[in-house]
């Protein structure tokens, strides 16, 4: 894919990701692990598949109901004494966040964890400003003191061994060489962070759910990052999309009731807090982001990835990302929900990534809101093509296939060359050598095909 | 025209038209609410204890905890101070709490979560920057979903309000489960009957 | 009741014995059954490659050849979703469409249509069965393991009614193989990953045969069986249900 501008694409780092195999098992299993903890977690409620229906419904409506939900949230969060703040570019965000920092002028911040600053690429921007972020939960911090981006939504270091952690807080922490043990380690970044939480003026959070009706977020955590940054600081700073709005407080019932379960099988995140006004004497403020999602609300196609709530449940089930990684998937937003996100961000740069997923169907049926994701990436794949953004190399032999394909005469005729353009066809396109030979055996060739067989013995 | 304006337009031009009329979810509940919400809690890393009178608290505090020395509490029937010193300066005065007591106003079953409000948390940072915490939460008060925790919260005017469930935690570091992540590293709840 | 007898590419070509069981089996239940001979491809390959736009040659050559059936029948859940998703052509559109409500993949012609109750086969082997994911969450001939939902087979429904056949239970039954169409090369290391996983899985429980509704999984499967010199075998479950 080098014609198509992408400095690496996914299959080519998944094949890299491949060279350790045993490393790859670990990768697969730990996950899979998780996606079983949440079907227990899911068994647990009868009612599962409706309100996941439910869930559905509500993020639909919101879709539809768009304008007059988040003006309803402006006006009632600024009664709140919230400020407002509209960014429509991830530059737009930066700046908001940059202009809050001067005010105060701060030169370092806590940030508990928020995939809208990573699509902002929010820290490489403040850290180029001479503002110092740190990462607050501590898979966060890994990722952030390797410096690396995460790998996973909800599991930002899920690639990270606990030995390899040893030696990164060995260097960066001062614990000992050699000490591996998890408990050590959480307390060893536990009393590390705690510091700095004590010395931060800023704090920025992500946002799980803003309710229309109250002008409140919730923001959801197991550590309690996000609340220790926010309640500590003089100023909270809480980063948004503009589709995470929900019309009312009862529907959080159904959001919390589906998010933890989905994202690691536990019953509900440790702290699920929701901000209404600022503490005394704290200032509050959230920026709205857009990022073309007002752009995406008119694709009938591709609206529906707008409802994720951002569980991370299509990545632990998906059987590809299991074992290619994260950092395969070169985008701030990995896995399949990623793969239908990033293409509307970059459809260049991530034209790979809707090939990337053999569209399985898994992902869609643990969504806690039922975006159709394998649908979307089947869509995707036509948009790309459609664009132009493809090799010619594959344009030529699927137009090629066409031919046949498309020929009955052409198809029938070829008898025995029929089977020798299957043998370099359906399967076999773009590539110089034979890839399913590398690993796999062919299929022998039989004397003759079905049809032929059917001709001589059956057709009166 | 500004940011917003320009977004609120987008947003207005492209929303679609969605007629489906409105959803409303059928829930079970389970049979007992009590022992859920304590078997629950226990699987999740938090103590749960049945108690008679707010004496146990204290009972519980000297025997488990016999040489702890900061202890902050809102509930006026304990013997704990409710301050620190005479006038709390900033939430970060509450960094050497090691036990803070504070009364939850519901639990909530299927999660083992205790809903507490910014009025009852003495400060906003304190459920969170203290050590261990314990939750006062009467036994009648325990409701079994949280669409109920939400109908029963609906009117409530607070600032802030958080539900906890069990001590803070992560997985991070190979999905080992580590107890006392940034916030408190253990969680009683006292039901009070 | 005429039944047009629809033959993935890839299966005349290469699995001419799978295309012949699914014919036997039918005729064997005394259907009158026709292949059409200007059949070629259900248009998949291409589209899942992102080029949709060029499957209208073939939509329209698989709308001529099976309009006049009462039903469609293939030995592939994989062809039959894509035709029942995606088969379109315009002014063709009613006859689309009756095609997409008369194509059945073959275990769910026999389970939802025929109702068969009794099969005389038998195959005395350990027994895998790989769930395809087009046939098993496109087309829904099992229940989903991420489904809070009753669970079915009417894939196991059929092997369980032939004589001898030892079922084996597997670690993770409806996970993936990696095949994938043009994935299994384009991301050759992933594919062949799933592959091998899924193969382990079967081989861990003691399998002689890994079947299923898909000869393109299968396919995969025995190309990396065969690399490793394993004695198991891949065999269509149309193959299972004509043999004894």
């Amino acid at each position: 894919m080098s014609e198509l501008n992408i400095e690496r694409d996914h299959a080519s780092l998944a094949e890299d990701f491949n060279k350790d195999e045993k490393r790859v098992n670990w990768h697969d299993k730990t996950l899979w692990f998780i996606r079983e903890k949440r079907d227990k977690a899911a068994w647990q409620i009868p009612e599962w598949e409706q309100l996941r229906e439910h869930a559905s419904h509500i993020k639909n409506h919101v879709l539809a109901n768009l304008y007059d939900y988040l003006l309803e949230f402006e006006r009632k969060a600024k009664e709140n004494g919230v400020i407002i703040h509209w960014a429509e570019t991830p530059e737009e965000h930066n700046a908001i966040v940059q202009s809050i920092l001067k005010k105060y002028h701060v030169n370092k911040i806590v940030k508990s964890k928020s995939m809208l600053t990573e699509e902002c690429h929010l820290n490489k921007f403040l850290e180029q400003h001479g503002i110092e972020v740190v990462d607050t939960d501590l898979g966060e911090r890994i990722v952030q003191l390797a410096n690396e981006p995460p790998s996973h939504i909800v599991l930002p270091c899920i690639h990270w061994k606990k030995e390899e952690i040893g030696v990164l807080f060995h260097k960066h922490l001062r614990t000992p060489e050699g000490n591996a043990d998890p408990q050590f380690l959480t307390h060893a970044a536990r009393v590390h962070l705690r510091e700095h939480f004590l010395t931060s003026k800023v704090a920025i959070t992500g946002v799980n759910f803003a309710v229309a009706e109250t002008g409140e977020f919730v923001v959801c955590t197991n550590e309690g990052n996000a609340d220790l940054g926010a309640h500590l600081a003089d100023v909270h700073i809480a980063c948004m999309g503009i589709e995470k709005i929900i019309p009312k407080r009862k529907d959080l019932a159904v959001f919390l009731r589906l998010l933890a379960r989905s994202a690691t099988g536990q019953p509900i995140t440790t702290y699920s807090s929701h901000f209404r006004k600022p503490r005394v004497g704290q200032e509050m403020h959230i920026v709205l982001l857009d990022n073309g999602r007002s752009k995406r609300l008119a694709s009938d196609d591709f609206r529906n990835a707008l409802k994720c709530i951002r569980c991370g449940a299509c990545f632990n089930t998906c059987p590809v990302y299991r074992r290619s990684g994260g950092h395969s998937y070169h985008t701030a937003i990995a896995g399949p929900i990623g793969s239908i996100l990033a293409p509307a961000w970059d459809i260049k740069k991530n034209s790979d990534l809707p090939f990337a997923s053999t569209l399985c169907g898994s992902c869609s049926n643990v969504c806690p809101v039922k975006i159709d994701i394998h649908n979307q990436l089947y869509k995707w794949r036509q948009e790309i093509v459609r664009n132009g953004y493809v090799s010619t190399k594959k344009k030529v032999s699927m137009n090629f296939m066409e031919l046949i394909l498309s020929n009955p005469l052409l198809f029938t005729l070829s008898g025995w060359i029929g089977r020798k353009i299957l043998t370099y066809l359906p399967f076999i396109v773009n590539n110089n050598f034979n890839p399913w030979y590398k690993q796999r055996e062919m299929p022998i060739p039989p004397k003759e095909s079905f049809r032929s067989w059917y001709q001589k013995n059956k057709q009166h | 025209m500004t940011s917003r304006d320009r977004i609120l337009q987008t947003v207005k031009k492209n929303q679609p038209v969605y007629t489906e009329g409105p959803s409303e979810i059928k829930h079970t509940e389970p049979a007992n609410a009590l022992e859920k919400f304590k078997n629950v809690l226990v699987s999740i890393g938090g103590a749960v204890l049945e108690i008679q009178s707010l004496g146990e608290v204290k009972q519980f505090i000297e025997k488990t905890f016999p040489n702890v020395q900061h202890i902050i509490s809102s509930v006026s029937q304990l013997p704990y101070t409710k301050v620190l010193q005479q006038s709390v300066v900033s939430p970060h005065d509450f960094k050497h709490i090691q036990i803070a007591i504070l009364e939850g106003k519901f639990g909530v079953a299927e999660n083992g979560a205790v809903w507490l409000t910014e009025n009852a948390m003495l400060d906003r940072a304190l459920p969170f920057i203290c050590e261990n915490l314990i939750l006062i939460v009467p036994a009648i008060k325990i409701v079994p979903t949280l669409h109920e925790a939400y109908y029963l919260t609906d009117a409530e005017q607070y600032n802030f309000g958080t539900f906890i469930a069990g001590p803070s935690k992560t997985a991070d570091i190979e999905q080992s489960l580590v107890l006392g992540a940034h916030g408190p590293k253990s969680l009683t709840v006292f039901l009070l009957h | 009741m005429k039944i047009g007898l629809f033959i993935p590419c890839y299966v005349d070509q290469f699995y001419p014995q799978v295309a012949i069981a699914t014919l036997q089996l039918l005729e064997k239940l005394r259907l009158n059954v026709h292949f059409p001979l200007a059949q070629t491809c259900c248009g998949q390959p291409m589209a899942n490659s992102g080029f949709e736009s060029l499957t209208s040659g073939c939509n329209l050559n698989f709308i001529n050849s099976f309009e006049e059936y009462d039903y469609v029948v293939s030995p592939s859940g994989s062809c039959v979703l894509h035709i029942k998703d995606h088969l379109h052509f315009k002014g063709r559109e009613q006859e689309s469409e009756n095609i997409k409500n008369k194509i059945f993949e073959l275990t769910e012609f026999l389970t939802d249509v025929l109702k068969i109750e009794n099969l005389s086969a038998s195959f005395p082997y350990r027994v895998g069965l790989h769930q395809s994911c087009h046939g098993q969450r496109g087309l829904h001939l099992s229940q989903m393991s991420e489904l809070v939902a009753p669970s079915f087979s009417k894939t196991e429904h059929l092997l369980k009614k032939v004589k001898g056949l030892e079922l084996v239970a597997l670690d993770r039954k409806d996970e993936c193989c990696g095949f994938g169409g043009t994935f299994c090369v384009a991301e050759e290391a992933v594919s062949v990953k799933m592959g091998k996983d899924r193969v382990a899985d079967h081989l861990i429980h003691n399998a002689e045969y890994i079947t299923g509704n898909d000869m393109s999984c299968l396919m995969h499967l025995e190309g990396i069986l065969k690399r490793q010199k394993s004695n198991v075998q891949v065999i269509h479950i149309a193959e299972i249900l004509i043999a004894g």
